[in-house]
């Protein structure tokens, strides 16, 4: 099956996958996603560690308004969080967890490549969301 | 030179059938100019918006073509602060000696449907089921919660109050009181927030009357001075809603900024505060709100929500009219809203919800999209 990522730039699909951030030349910051235009100009490609500590989470319970949402339009209430990378960023992303009831902030989350919906053509879109890592409860 | 609110005018929130958020706003004035005892060919200026419902300065078609100055504001959830700010600094400034505010809007049901683009986002963004201020919302009070030990009942006790609260004030939208166990048994819609805590984009619009003092003395209303209103923006390491990442390096809030910058141009501290009405989006903000803005120190809202502190009958009853929470938001009114609450209990007018204790000091404050806040605060 073919597959494409949600966007350039955004993650990299190696062993232990990461995402990519940006690191300002005149400030040090470091921002997520890698900024576009301008602002990109003064960045250098940052890679993310693949583990970090979920910061925060909620569940989306009902499906999101079409446009901006693109999924699937069978809906599944998905968890989200966010999931601190020590010394770089904090980053907002799907969470896997299925168990709702096992969300629990401070627990190590890893960064996975999931399938999130399929083009016209079949093709698979991908995108970055964090997986719970059994067992290493901070 | 100081700024006085001498007339206040509402078009009741919810919804209003054949009604266009334009027409709402014109009612707002023609009542608010009313109240005040002046007519519209005395008014010397005018600040006014919306978010989604179109440009106030049209207005003039309906309230009469006097040729006055009519300056549109477009700041989010600040637009009605902001209309505010513009207006207290004409009559301060010296130039004037009566003019108008006013925000209104209305919004389609449902949630919020933001573009990303229009935010400076990335498509994927929204895409894949970030973009919802609910999301936010959810997240921020979670975090609090598991730092500061605040409990989901506290959250249900927020709510309860809102609709308590709602259920004596005329321009509310949800009029009937519901009880602690439906609140934290109905729907969730985002953990840890059920169906009952959130508010719900609404209509509605609001518009106030500003004059100098020498003015407001000629016409002989309660002098409910604007002893303070700040605006301010997001300060570095901040939480806000729609961020794909934020700093590791924690920071501060717009709200807390904004607040400090009223208390001290007020000059006054949060214990002088006899009534305050906090952005409450939904039940977790107010939560939040009561620390950002410095009535209480983070975790003790659990205790003063146990002790029903800010009830209309406790020590700082807070959202006196049910808030957000009960009166829905149209986002240009929200803000001016709360002052005309503020009004009403400064002229101890507000009937079955009226605050004891003839309240001399009242506090406003709106937080929204992507990190600004406008406090104001009133003294009589």
């Amino acid at each position: 099956m073919t597959t494409r990522p949600i966007a350039q730039d955004l993650f990299a699909e190696t062993p232990r996958p990461h995402l990519i951030a940006g690191r300002s030349r005149t400030t040090g910051r470091i921002v997520f996603p890698f900024p576009e235009g301008l602002e990109g100009q003064d960045c250098d490609p940052v890679d993310l560690a693949s583990e970090g500590t979920l910061w925060s989470w909620t569940v989306q319970r009902f499906r999101p308004k079409s446009p901006p949402y693109a999924g699937p339009e069978a809906f599944t209430p998905y968890a989200v969080g966010y999931v601190e990378f020590p010394g770089q960023v904090i980053v907002e992303g799907r969470l896997t967890e299925a168990d709702f009831a096992a969300l629990r902030i401070g627990e190590r989350y890893r960064t996975v490549i999931v399938p999130f919906a399929e083009d016209a053509d079949g093709t698979s879109i991908l995108t970055y969301a964090f997986e719970r890592v059994e067992g290493t409860a901070a | 030179m100081s700024a006085y609110i001498v007339g206040i005018g509402i078009h009741p929130f919810g919804r209003a059938e054949g009604m266009t958020g334009l027409d709402m706003g014109v009612a707002a004035v023609r009542s608010a100019i009313a109240d005040a005892g002046v007519e519209w060919n005395d008014v010397q200026f005018a600040y006014g918006g919306s978010d989604a419902s179109g440009n106030a300065d049209t207005m003039v078609s309906r309230l009469g073509l006097t040729g006055v100055q009519f300056i549109n504001v477009k700041n989010g959830c600040a637009t009605g602060g902001s209309a505010l700010f513009a207006a207290a600094s004409s009559i301060q400034s010296g130039e004037y000696d009566l003019g108008v505010a006013v925000g209104f809007d209305k919004h389609p049901r449902g949630a919020f449907d933001p573009k990303p683009a229009e935010w400076g986002l990335p498509d994927w963004y929204g895409d894949i089921g970030l973009m919802l201020t609910t999301q936010f919302f959810a997240m921020k009070i979670q975090r609090y919660m598991e730092l500061h030990g605040i409990s989901p009942r506290t959250l249900g006790l927020v709510a309860e109050k809102s609709f308590h609260n709602g259920a004596r004030a005329e321009h509310a939208w949800r009029r009937e009181e519901v009880d602690l166990d439906t609140i934290l048994n109905s729907q969730m819609v985002s953990d840890p927030l059920t169906k009952f805590m959130f508010c719900s984009p609404a209509e509605g619009a609001v518009s106030l009357v500003l004059a100098s003092e020498k003015k407001a003395r000629e016409l002989g209303g309660p002098m409910i001075r604007l002893a303070a209103a700040a605006m301010r923006t997001r300060p570095a390491g901040s939480f806000e809603v729609f961020a794909p990442a934020l700093d590791v390096e924690r920071g501060g809030t717009a709200t807390e900024i904004a607040s400090k910058a009223a208390f001290e141009k007020a000059g006054v501290g949060p214990g002088d505060i006899d009534v305050a009405q906090l952005q409450d989006t939904e039940a977790g903000a107010e939560i939040m709100h009561m620390a950002e803005n410095g009535f209480c120190k983070d975790g003790e809202q659990e205790q003063w929500l146990a002790e029903g502190r800010t009830r209309l009958d406790g020590s700082l009853p807070v959202n006196t009219d049910g808030g957000c929470i009960a009166c829905g938001e149209p986002i240009g009114a929200s803000g001016l809203r709360q002052v005309y609450e503020n009004v009403v209990q400064l002229r101890g007018a507000g009937g079955a919800r009226q605050v004891a204790g003839d309240p001399k000091t009242a506090y406003s404050h709106v937080y929204g999209a992507p990190g600004v806040s406008a406090v104001t605060i009133l003294t009589r």
